[in-house]
């Protein structure tokens, strides 16, 4: 199967390979996916008191479409808005990666590990909300 | 010197050896007589090669020359042995014995008969790919009419205890068949002391060409009578009509010769390679798994699991390097291969596997190539892995909750 030259780049040089403190509130974390199905992706989020991504890392046990589409993830996601962020689509990493029929789903495993962060950092927040806000009023 | 790339995928084809298409040319343009022609020079000679290689194929596998009918591979020869012999024996039972790791090419004719009401049993194996005399023993019944059981596995190497089953089924009266598309040429085949009635090979899995093979046919004791698949001329004692491909059946015949003059020395060479192969993965790399019997096993293959790592991913990273994966990621069904999940190999490792298959062609120098890409290429995936993050953080993958997709 013949790979496109953008996947082939992700996967010779992958952008934001890493993990962050996922204990940290800060960080958001999604993990999707099952090795017996061929792929995992852990996708992590800093985000700044701002609500701004500083700082996106993935990892992906899977096959090099899942590897870009992580990859490519990371990159868009920095310096976007939680809201933004919400808004990536899986049709636009198949677009962006000129990905065959039979790797969609690497596509949507990608969007499913972002919303996954994104709802881990929220839930944090969610929690803390009662102290963050008593602090920011004292 | 060596160039790229390298081709280890020998259980999936062989490169015709040069002295084998020299044998085969001749009969394109000189010697082009219909073998069936019996009134003229042409005839002939056609003939004469096609008895030649009859001669060749039968000294390889222990076997007379009359035994000998040529088809269009193991593919055609499984098909006409397993249907030929449903269909002829049907009045004297119903029931049919394979495995569930055979070929696609033994196990679609046993679904298609399934489809027309006789019964197949497919057995499990162990975790090496072995079936037992026992478990074959015990699944037969007075209806069972076959055992078609592959010598040996073309995703694992496995050689199977021919022997000791082709006894068995002499003492039950069951005609016994093997697809013996991996092991003629590359092991000792004697239809003989194995007590084999019916067996499959293929050309292009010896160095011979693609588009021909043979299926063996016992004579006596007992003769094996088959029902055709095809109506026409009745060439091949009425079993396989159509004109003979002559060409491709003198290459075969030449094939044939080679490997069995030169079976020690191909075996030793490809052992040898094959083991540096195996040595030089696992002495870099850990939670490197084989796949197949330590022993028991094809000279030439060895089937590993790369934990944490993806097969199709893998082979992104070693594309110079020819071989194949169990990983079936690349067709729409995502399932692994069935015969890594007969073995009870999990299917995470399914997808991490990689076959290849060494053959007589292969030189060390291109073995250290593939091993250093293969040992990059994981170690690459691996710094990417959540799986082996978690594995090296003491996390037991097998107790983690995995979201399904």
């Amino acid at each position: 199967m013949a790979y496109s030259d953008k996947v082939l780049d992700h996967y010779y040089n992958p952008r934001n390979i890493g993990s962050l403190d996922k204990s940290s509130a800060q960080v958001g974390t999604g993990v999707v996916g099952a090795p017996e199905c061929g792929d995992v992706m852990k996708l992590q989020i800093r985000v700044s008191d701002e609500g701004v991504i500083e700082e996106a890392k993935f990892k992906t046990f899977g096959c090099g479409s899942a590897i870009a589409s992580s990859s490519l993830a990371t990159e868009w996601l920095k310096g976007k808005t939680v809201e933004q962020a919400g808004h990536i689509r899986n049709t636009e990493i198949v677009k962006e990666l000129n990905l065959p029929p039979v790797k969609v789903h690497c596509s949507v495993l990608a969007e499913d590990a972002i919303k996954a962060a994104l709802k881990d950092y929220q839930e944090k927040q969610t929690k803390l909300a009662p102290t963050a806000s008593s602090e920011k009023g004292s | 010197m060596v160039t790229l790339p390298i081709y280890l995928d020998n259980n999936a084809t062989t490169r015709t050896d040069p002295r084998v298409v020299e044998k085969m040319l001749p009969y394109f343009t000189e010697i082009y007589g219909n073998a069936a022609s019996r009134n003229h020079e042409f005839g002939w000679k056609a003939e004469e090669a096609v008895d030649e290689a009859r001669s060749q194929i039968g000294s390889l596998i222990g076997a007379s020359p009359k035994e000998i009918i040529f088809t269009s591979g193991s593919t055609e020869s499984n098909n006409l042995a397993i249907k030929g012999v449903a269909h002829m024996y049907q009045k004297k039972g119903n029931h049919i014995i394979t495995c569930m790791t055979e070929h696609k090419a033994v196990l679609d004719p046993c679904k298609r008969l399934e489809r027309e009401g006789f019964q197949v049993t497919y057995l499990p194996v162990d975790k090496f790919g072995l079936v037992s005399v026992e478990q074959v023993a015990s699944a037969m019944t007075d209806k069972t009419i076959l055992l078609s059981l592959m010598f040996a596995n073309n995703e694992i190497g496995t050689i199977q205890p021919m022997t000791e089953l082709g006894k068995l089924c002499k003492e039950k009266g069951v005609i016994f068949h093997t697809d013996a598309t991996q092991a003629v040429g590359k092991i000792p085949v004697d239809v003989e002391s194995m007590g084999i009635d019916l067996l499959s090979m293929s050309g292009h899995k010896m160095y011979g060409p693609k588009g021909v093979g043979a299926l063996y046919v016992r004579r006596k004791d007992p003769r094996v009578r088959l029902d055709p698949m095809m109506d026409g001329g009745g060439h091949e004692r009425g079993m396989r009509s159509g004109t003979l491909a002559v060409p491709l059946i003198a290459g075969l015949g030449e094939a044939a010769a080679l490997c069995h003059r030169e079976m020690a020395q191909d075996t030793e060479h490809c052992r040898t390679l094959r083991d540096r192969l195996h040595q030089g993965i696992t002495s870099q790399l850990i939670d490197v798994e084989l796949n197949g019997h330590p022993t028991l096993r094809l000279p030439g293959t060895v089937n590993l699991s790369f934990a944490y790592v993806e097969g199709e991913a893998l082979m992104m990273g070693i594309k110079e390097i020819a071989c194949s994966s169990g990983s079936a990621c690349t067709s729409a069904s995502l399932e692994p291969s069935y015969v890594l999940r007969a073995l009870g190999v999990g299917d995470e490792l399914a997808h991490s596997s990689l076959r290849f298959g060494v053959g007589r062609f292969n030189v060390q120098e291109e073995i250290d190539i593939t091993i250093a890409k293969v040992v990059e290429a994981v170690n690459h995936l691996r710094k990417m892995s959540p799986l082996f993050e978690m594995a090296q953080e003491g996390i037991d993958l097998s107790t983690v909750q995995w979201a399904h997709h």
